[in-house]
């Protein structure tokens, strides 16, 4: 049985005129241990499914199993990186990442849940900046302390909301190893789900790549395995052929789709401009034609 | 170099030109005493700040004291009610919605119109004093700790659900530290408020202090100590506002 279970999930919200439909008949299994990558463009829904999965909201239809029971609520072994940090300013990198050890684990004392965060921190590469602000930090390793926040409490899943999204490229890159070191490591590998609109990143990181097809309503695509060996690098996967195999048939799904629906046409011109421009594929967001 | 001088020049000229319409008032005014004769009639007021020499006849820095420390109690009393109230208000909608009408009601009533209610209720002047200041002061802060609660970040508020924060913990470690610049905002404004209000409920009252003083000085006709009472109070009230935009200003930088 499946750890992560969703079986014809759809979800719409109220709109000025009637409701607005986000997914539709979305059905997805992850295993044990597995890191599947949930990859769109910006405004398809990738959130929503994300936010789905996580608790945070409930379905209109259909069912979501965690572990062999219903989600309902955020469960206590899951843990979050958010695009935009999401980090108290008020609180030292220390603070922040304790707090969250603190309520994952009440029993420990004070004291042993700073040495905690403390071993996190110095596994995220911070160990010299526990005491700063996080607006004395920079972007990546703003997003490091997240990761360690989220890795401190020694999570069954974790769910990657576009973990990278806001670094500019350089930051990105490197960071995005770590990720991978990171999430890696160890023989219980955490089950992962990111959602991200980097194919790249994708490939560099998760076992299998599920697209999703944007709509309104969006649904989702048949996944493509990475079938790549660990630890990858972005330089190693540049030149890869099976990679770029993947490349291909995750890019060809996602502009298959595009072009598919008169309405995100451009978009879709727009896809293939920008493709032939850089190696990495970021999507544009769809434009409401009306 | 220059520009610290004319920096430093420009406010004096201004108060050049505020003495000079003074003289020329009390010119056209014969009850008006010049800033000469004011401060002929006042300087044993300021020069023996601290003396004591009757109920109402004492030094000018001990007079403020009084009405500080009416101030500072009122004020406390105020903030200490309006602090919790303007959280309540901030997370409840229902709140909100129940008690909106009342506050905007409340709010424009003049410390004039509390002050007799205040007698009523407790008899004597002092606590009819303190309530006044208390209601009087308090909105700011209830209102703006309100919006500093509403304006909390949707990301603290999904930082304290993915961590499953208790009530309790998400209270003193997201709510309270994002809303208390605005809260701080809140007490700089209340404190303004109560200062003006412990004039009239002095004067009211008859109870030693600044207010009490220009009324009773009002009343013995002696013209002078009322300017004298007028730019005190003046003066007490800026560096009240001073102070606590220094420690507003410092609690946004940390």
């Amino acid at each position: 049985m499946p750890f992560i279970e969703v079986a014809g999930v759809a979800k719409s919200f109220p709109a000025k005129r009637g409701r607005r439909h986000v997914l539709q008949n979305v059905s997805l299994s992850v295993e044990r241990g597995e890191f599947v990558a949930i990859v769109g463009a910006m405004g398809s829904g990738k959130s929503t499914l994300l936010s789905l999965l996580a608790g945070l909201t409930s379905p209109d239809v259909g069912t979501i199993q965690i572990d062999g029971r219903p989600v309902n609520g955020i469960r206590p072994d899951a843990a979050f990186v958010f695009q935009n940090y999401s980090l108290l300013p008020w609180l030292t990198a220390l603070e922040n990442v304790r707090l969250a050890v603190g309520s994952a684990f009440p029993e420990l004392s004070r004291e042993q849940q700073r040495e905690r965060a403390q071993r996190t921190l110095e596994k995220v590469g911070l160990g010299n900046a526990i005491g700063r602000r996080p607006r004395q930090l920079s972007g990546g390793m703003r997003q490091r302390v997240a990761i360690a926040r989220a890795l401190a409490t020694d999570p069954q899943v974790m769910f990657l909301d576009e973990p990278l999204g806001a670094l500019d490229a350089l930051t990105r890159e490197s960071l995005q190893g770590e990720l991978a070191r990171l999430c890696g490591e160890g023989d219980g590998r955490v089950t992962t789900v990111m959602i991200t609109n980097s194919v790249e990143e994708a490939i560099l990181l998760s076992d299998r790549i599920v697209p999703i097809l944007p709509g309104p309503p969006a649904t989702l695509g048949t996944s493509i395995a990475v079938p790549l060996p660990r630890p990858r690098s972005a330089t190693m996967l540049a030149h890869d052929d099976a990679a770029a195999l993947v490349r291909t048939d995750v890019i060809a799904t996602l502009t298959a789709a595009l072009s598919g629906t008169s309405r995100t046409r451009k978009a879709a011109a727009a896809l293939r401009r920008h493709d032939a421009e850089t190696s990495e594929l970021t999507i544009p967001v769809a434009e409401e034609a009306r | 170099m220059l520009k610290r001088l004319v920096n430093l020049l420009l406010p004096l000229c201004g108060v050049g030109l505020a003495l000079l319409v003074w003289w020329g008032a009390s010119r056209a005014v014969p009850d008006l005493p010049s800033p000469a004769r004011t401060w002929e009639e006042s300087k044993i007021y300021i020069l023996e700040p601290m003396a004591k020499r009757g109920e109402m006849d004492q030094g000018i820095v001990r007079l403020a004291y009084y009405s500080l420390l009416r101030v500072a109690r009122g004020f406390l009393l105020g903030i200490a009610i309006a602090t919790p109230l303007g959280f309540l208000l901030g997370v409840s909608s229902t709140l909100t919605r129940m008690f909106d009408p009342i506050m905007q009601v409340l709010r424009p009533i003049s410390p004039l119109a509390w002050l007799p209610l205040g007698l009523v209720l407790f008899q004597k002047s002092e606590p009819a004093a303190l309530f006044a200041i208390a209601v009087c002061s308090m909105w700011p802060t209830v209102i703006n700790t309100m919006v500093g609660v509403r304006a909390i970040p949707q990301d603290y508020w999904n930082v304290a659900k993915v961590l499953r924060l208790s009530k309790f913990t998400t209270f003193t470690r997201i709510i309270v530290p994002a809303t208390l610049p605005y809260m701080f905002t809140g007490y700089r404004l209340s404190l303004g408020i109560a200062w003006l209000v412990i004039v009239a409920s002095e004067m009211l009252t008859g109870t030693p202090g600044v207010g009490g003083f220009l009324w009773q000085e009002y009343n013995s006709l002696v013209y002078a100590h009322i300017l004298l009472a007028i730019i005190t109070i003046g003066v007490v009230g800026f560096a009240l506002d001073r102070l606590m935009g220094m420690a507003e200003a410092k609690l946004r930088a940390a």
